[in-house]
């Protein structure tokens, strides 16, 4: 089954690109991991015209629904493992299969970085995790520390100033980056400690988390605390593609026709360099990948 | 038979609102527990999961933690 087009991951970016693709009629194929990607994660949205306010996952379920109203072949619970350019066409790898299309749309997104330190993976979920929005009110009246210095450490912080006993507020670099109004609600609070130039070298615990283990010039020394918030930034899901040319932050590279350097493969949203991560932005690039892909099969017929 | 279920959430978590939404659109009676307001349920939803995450679900006895509609589909025989 050779498809005109697969499209690799279903947030802004890609469910948009479906629903342009289901307009054009080709004939095509949905791949991904997860339904909304980083948008089912956000909490209040304020600024995707039309709507003053509105959650993350009542957005994405709409876009859903829209997707939806199109049969459209969609592989949910399925990684892409790589993307090839094979004679005229895209061979497309996953966990499950192989798939083969004329062309490829590749949006698939950011994941939270991780601490890459001993203990990290083993205490996820058991007092270490990336969603302080989600379990933040699990740990009222605990000592616990966020990890990071920009804008999501501190809303993370500012989040559990109600909620936590004591916060310690772990950063890396010699100050706090994030906006200055967010930061200065951070320094009045009793409740924070804010460690720069600090590092976290190890997640402790047995069953659940006890502590951290942090460096500071070059001294070592355990943190006793219940909660560890990973708040260190994103890094884009663009290992398996292999052959495009990324930036430095492992961003696909794209020119404004969502091109690529492989011909027929495009790519939108927050996988790619185009600086403004937002929704609606990626939705935007995600209607034009769709539109370039179009255009490219009717140049190539 | 109708199984029973109950789902340990927050009111400001993405997933649980999806996986609420799931139970919603199937039709599957639930009870709602906020485990920001409760710390006895909060507890006893670490104690039955042996995680600190939200959503877990119990599906009579059987626990899931997060919003896996694989998971949820199999246990409730959808």
């Amino acid at each position: 089954m050779m498809f005109d087009l697969i499209i690799i991951g279903a947030g802004p970016a890609g469910i948009t690109a479906s629903v342009y693709a289901a307009r054009k009629k080709m004939n095509f194929l949905v791949i991904t991991k997860d339904i909304g990607g980083q948008a089912a994660w956000s909490g209040d949205i304020e600024n995707y015209t039309g709507y003053q306010f509105i959650t993350g996952p009542e957005l994405t379920g709409k876009f859903e629904e829209h997707m939806r109203k199109y049969s459209i072949e969609l592989k949910e619970n399925e990684e892409v493992l790589e993307i090839k350019k094979k004679n005229e066409g895209v061979w497309v790898k996953t966990d499950k299969a192989t798939y083969q299309a004329k062309t490829a749309v590749i949006a698939s997104g950011k994941r939270s970085r991780e601490l890459g330190v001993p203990g990290e993976l083993e205490f996820k979920n058991r007092g270490l995790t990336y969603c302080a929005t989600c379990d933040a009110p699990l740990f009222a009246e605990k000592d616990v520390a966020v990890i990071g210095g920009g804008n999501s450490a501190l809303d993370a912080t500012l989040q559990l100033i109600r909620i936590a006993k004591h916060i310690y507020l772990i950063n890396i670099t010699p100050a706090l980056t994030g906006d200055a109004i967010m930061r200065e609600k951070v320094r009045e609070s009793k409740k924070v400690s804010i460690l720069n130039n600090t590092r976290v070298t190890a997640v402790l615990g047995d069953r659940m988390v006890s502590g951290i283990k942090i460096k500071r010039e070059d001294k070592e020394e355990t943190l006793p605390v219940e909660g560890v918030f990973v708040e260190i930034g994103l890094i884009p899901n663009s290992e398996f593609a292999k052959e495009l040319e990324k930036n430095e932050l492992g961003e696909i590279r794209v020119n404004c026709r969502s091109e690529t350097n492989i011909p027929g493969i495009f790519a939108a949203g927050d996988v790619t360099e185009v600086p403004a991560k937002q929704i609606i932005v990626a939705a935007g690039e995600g209607a034009k990948a769709a539109l370039s892909a179009f255009r490219y099969l009717a140049q190539h017929k | 038979m109708d199984k029973k279920v109950k789902i340990y959430s927050t009111p400001t978590c993405p997933f649980c609102m999806m996986t609420k939404k799931f139970l919603k659109e199937n039709n599957i009676d639930f009870e709602d527990i906020d485990v920001s307001t409760d710390q006895a349920k909060a507890q006893e939803m670490v104690q039955k999961s042996g995680q600190m995450a939200v959503p877990v679900l119990d599906i009579d006895g059987e626990i899931i933690v997060g919003f896996d509609k694989e998971k949820i589909r199999k246990a409730l025989g959808l």
